[in-house]
């Protein structure tokens, strides 16, 4: 079985797992405690927030460990606004790009519900949103809020990179108009921690560990210095007063393990899924007729090509691969718990049926890229087959 | 300048009908049936698989089919496109 589905989850890397099982053993006890084994807990877990902050170009002290990468960022967002509230006239406003993460929306509009507005920011055919469009978006929230004493709107939310089709977003260019506007912005890094280095100027920063091959049950959320931020939650002492409950030190300790792993191979990995995923991304529309690749072909992720077979069932295009061996994902409608198909496909425009993403895990070789472009065309065309509709005419 | 007066846009020459049918049928349902309507003419779609809000009109672009317009029905949408060669 081939696993090319890294972008959903990148299986545990073996420093991850190696620290997973030290850390069960010596990280058990209640960090908040005095006592030796509690002071044991700390002491790791202060290690792990080191090692995640200085991959992520942070101050231990502004980062937080969650319980996923979703929960820090509804955090982020909830925080954030909940800091700048000002009842009752004023509105908050949230700026955002039409293709964030399902979490960044969902929070948004649990914030349109207790008054916020938002203005979403569309993208172009590739994914990405124009910097001057987003930037242009600022004021304008400002005055949606009727808030005209704010210079700006109250959160401005654009992802580091699309973890769907892989285009890397302007977020250091939009960081620049946001800090001109005096709007925090937070950036979700799922997508990139790791893979690439982070971008600078955000206020906040968030990120999931099981995306860059740490255990599940980890997110971390960054609160800069001097960004206004509140517990949208009841008050709990964990983690700098950011996320309640009992930490999770063995997890922390093995996504840090996890990222500085990812991160030190960061170069060479690079190099070598890049290669894959432009061989997928040149031979595709070659060996399969009426296929197209999306995202940017050069400002991408490395690791991750996506693409849409016309005429073809997605669901029944991911069975059958997955039938062949190989596992991926899709953005097609029917594919995932929802009926509708990927937002960020309808937001770029493009044919959503047939889609398939595929995503490389850190070691994937060119033979299991050549045996995929080997299996998909047969695949495809056994499909269109069989998707033929005169015989409902 | 003075325009020369529209005439009224002509009916389309074809409606297909996949109403209740999921994508990528109505696409294909399209793809198979544009050839039997003139050069120039239009074909509607009919569908309610909100799929084929997007993918209708990003078929015409990468086939080079003008979409011309999307009015919603009681039930779903029709999609008009004009067969362009």
């Amino acid at each position: 079985m081939a696993y090319l589905d890294a972008a959903s989850s990148e299986p545990l890397h073996p420093a991850a797992r190696a620290a997973l099982l030290t850390a069960l053993d010596d990280g058990w006890a209640d960090p908040a405690r005095l006592h030796g084994d509690g002071r044991r807990a700390r002491l790791l877990l202060d290690q792990a927030r080191q090692r995640v902050a200085a991959v992520l170009r942070c101050r231990a002290d502004e980062l937080s460990f969650t319980g996923s990468g979703t929960q820090a960022v509804h955090l982020a967002v909830l925080g954030t606004v909940a800091a700048r509230r000002r009842p009752p006239t004023a509105g908050p406003a949230v700026v955002a790009s039409a293709v964030e993460h399902s979490s960044v929306l969902h929070a948004i509009e649990q914030c349109e519900r207790d008054g916020a507005q938002a203005t979403i920011v569309g993208v172009d055919r590739q994914g990405r949103v124009d910097p001057a469009e987003f930037a242009a978006a600022l004021p304008r929230a400002a005055a949606a809020a009727r808030a005209p004493e704010r210079r700006g709107a109250v959160l401005a939310c654009l992802q580091s990179a699309n973890p769907e089709v892989g285009t890397i977003q302007p977020a250091a260019e939009v960081a620049g108009a946001c800090r001109y506007a005096s709007v925090p912005l937070l950036v979700d890094a799922a997508a990139s921690a790791g893979r690439l280095p982070i971008p600078g100027g955000w206020s906040l920063l968030t990120a999931s560990a099981h995306k860059w091959g740490g255990p599940a049950g980890i997110g971390v959320l960054a609160v800069r210095k001097g960004t206004r931020w509140r517990s949208p939650l009841p008050a709990d002492d964990r983690e700098g007063r950011r996320v309640p409950g009992y930490p999770n030190v063995p997890g922390a300790l093995a996504a840090a393990a996890g990222l500085e792993a990812l991160d030190s191979e960061r170069l060479t990995r690079e190099t070598a899924l890049r290669a894959l995923t432009d061989r997928i991304r040149d031979r595709i529309p070659h060996v399969v007729p009426d296929t197209v690749v999306y995202g940017d072909p050069v400002r991408r992720l490395p690791h991750i090509v996506t693409f849409s077979c016309l005429y073809v069932n997605g669901e029944a295009l991911v069975t059958e691969l997955d039938r062949a061996g190989f596992c991926v994902s899709s953005g097609s409608a029917c594919t995932a718990d929802t009926l509708r198909p990927s937002h960020v496909l309808e937001a770029m425009g493009v044919v959503t049926h047939g889609n398939v993403r595929v995503s490389l895990p850190r070691a994937t070789t060119a033979d299991t890229i050549e045996r995929f472009l080997a299996a998909l065309p047969g695949i495809v065309a056994k499909l269109r087959g069989s998707a033929d509709p005169a015989v409902s005419a | 300048m003075s325009m020369p007066r529209q005439p009224a846009p002509p009916g389309p020459a074809l409606t297909i009908d996949a109403l209740g049918r999921k994508c990528p049928i109505p696409i294909i349902m399209l793809a198979e049936q544009i050839r039997d309507v003139p050069l120039g003419a239009l074909i509607a779609v009919l569908a309610d698989d909100p799929a084929a809000r997007t993918d209708v009109p990003a078929w015409c672009g990468m086939k080079s089919h003008e979409f011309v317009v999307e009015r919603a029905l009681p039930r779903g949408w029709a999609f008009v496109v004009r067969r362009c060669y």
